[in-house]
């Protein structure tokens, strides 16, 4: 029997009615078609599909679309403003914080929450911030640069050098 | 991959919930954080009719320190618990579980309750509360009644709470005395379950001698197991070395690992006895600090 769902995504409202099985990535990918979220391995290990719930950061492979009723979502499509990119697209940008870019919309939604909560995280903690997100082209050392650098920028810190590092 | 078809309710009080409970009998299912619950449910390993949404019930995410008692609402989310730095003064064994309890994500929807409901002992926190002494409050339509950690757990994924009850409130002892507590596991990798796991807290004297102990074992026995020999070892003694030598020695005879892929039983038991030693000294260090 299905449901009707009432959540914001982005800021937009939506309303429709969904089976109550239907995952929150799939009725975000298939029925609002904002298909930056994305699903990588299906079992709430990777993070691909991480998404912003009321500000939290979440792995919507593992929340029924019916638990979002009333929430106020965000996805990779909401990050970037009329002014511009977020910081941290200009950080995965500047600091070649992406190979494939297949993990690029959960890491950065889970970033989001972490410079929330730690405005200046230490090497330490981004790393442990972002455990829950795997990126198999394994980038981890400019993922981490990239989000070093949206730290600086929204602090209003100087900015840290983003150039590539070449190993001879 | 997608569940099987269910109905859904989330009713918006605790008595609604119960009603719905009696109501739909053994085809219900309690939904809380939903992270074990529904990866379960994709692989069709838990098919349940109906699911019954807690998130909307007001009043059962409380965490606070009252004097003598922490009190932890079942839905309380691992982070609450992981975030609070008033609970990690005397607590911090719940940081150093928190951040090996899978990962950011997880736990900022994974509830401390539903850690203690699905009844694995693979899961974490089981081990923590033998090793603090909880107290459960289990509710139903006839009111609450409290089970201590040591009568909670019953078997492979069973536990205390009977059909139409909900797990609603965690206590736990604010011993007096020095205390000390930590939990370490074992895990292949982020996200893993343990390979072994074990949670030490240690109550001293003045003197520095070992008043209480409480050990609990993660993922080596069908349940979350109390390590009632390595806390005798340690009571009564200033947890010297032989001390702990004897109590981590103990906890390697009595759990029942098994052979899987995360090692085998010799191995899993040398990992216990290590474990436990670091931890008593962690416990210890903290007790003393």
């Amino acid at each position: 029997m299905k449901k009707e769902i009432t959540l914001k995504i982005n800021g937009e409202e939506v309303t429709a009615e969904v089976e109550p099985r239907t995952l929150l990535v799939h009725f975000i990918r298939e029925q609002v078609s904002m298909t930056g979220t994305h699903i990588g391995c299906d079992t709430s290990s990777c993070g691909a599909c991480t998404i912003l719930i009321n500000g939290k950061s979440a792995k919507s492979c593992t929340i029924l679309a019916v638990q979002a009723n009333g929430k106020e979502i965000t996805t990779v499509e909401g990050l970037a403003t009329a002014d511009g990119p977020h910081p941290l697209q200009e950080g995965f940008k500047l600091a070649h914080g992406l190979h494939c870019g297949f993990c690029t919309p959960g890491m950065m939604l889970r970033a989001v929450e972490l410079l929330d909560k730690n405005p200046d995280p230490t090497e330490e903690e981004i790393r442990w911030g972002i455990s829950g997100n795997l990126c198999r082209c394994t980038g981890y050392n400019n993922i981490v640069k990239a989000v070093q650098y949206a730290s600086a920028k929204m602090r209003g810190a100087e900015l840290p050098n983003t150039d590539p590092v070449f190993v001879e | 991959m997608i569940p099987a078809s269910f109905d859904y309710s989330a009713p918006n009080t605790l008595e609604e919930a119960l009603k719905l409970l009696q109501e739909i009998g053994d085809e219900a299912k309690i939904l809380a954080g939903g992270h074990s619950l529904i990866p379960m449910m994709k692989l069709r390993f838990a098919e349940p009719e109906h699911l019954v949404d807690l998130n909307n019930i007001p009043g059962l995410s409380e965490v606070s320190m009252n004097g003598d008692t922490l009190t932890i609402g079942a839905m309380a989310r691992e982070v609450d618990v992981e975030d609070s730095e008033e609970v990690a003064k005397v607590f911090p064994i719940f940081k150093d579980a928190a951040k090996l309890i899978a990962d950011p994500q997880v736990r900022n929807f994974g509830t401390l309750g539903g850690n203690l409901a699905h009844g694995d002992a693979a899961n974490d926190q089981p081990a923590v509360m033998l090793a603090l002494n909880a107290d459960l409050e289990i509710t139903g339509l006839d009111g609450a009644r409290t089970v201590g950690i040591d009568e909670f757990f019953y078997g492979f994924y069973m536990t205390a709470i009977q059909e139409g009850e909900i797990l609603t409130k965690i206590t736990i002892p604010v011993p007096s005395g020095k205390v000390g507590n930590a939990y370490h596991k074992l895990e292949r990798k982020v996200g893993d379950y343990a390979t072994a796991g074990v949670a030490v807290q240690l109550v001293l004297d003045a003197d520095g001698t070992c008043i209480s102990a409480g050990i609990g074992l993660t993922n080596v026995n069908a349940t979350p197991l109390r390590a009632e020999r390595s806390e005798q070892a340690l009571v009564g003694t200033k947890v010297d070395d032989a001390a702990i030598e004897a109590a981590a020695q103990a906890a390697s005879e009595d759990c029942n690992p098994s052979s899987d892929l995360r090692g085998s039983e010799d191995y899993k038991r040398r990992v216990v006895k290590t474990i436990t030693k670091r931890m008593i000294a962690k416990a210890l260090e903290r007790a003393n600090a």
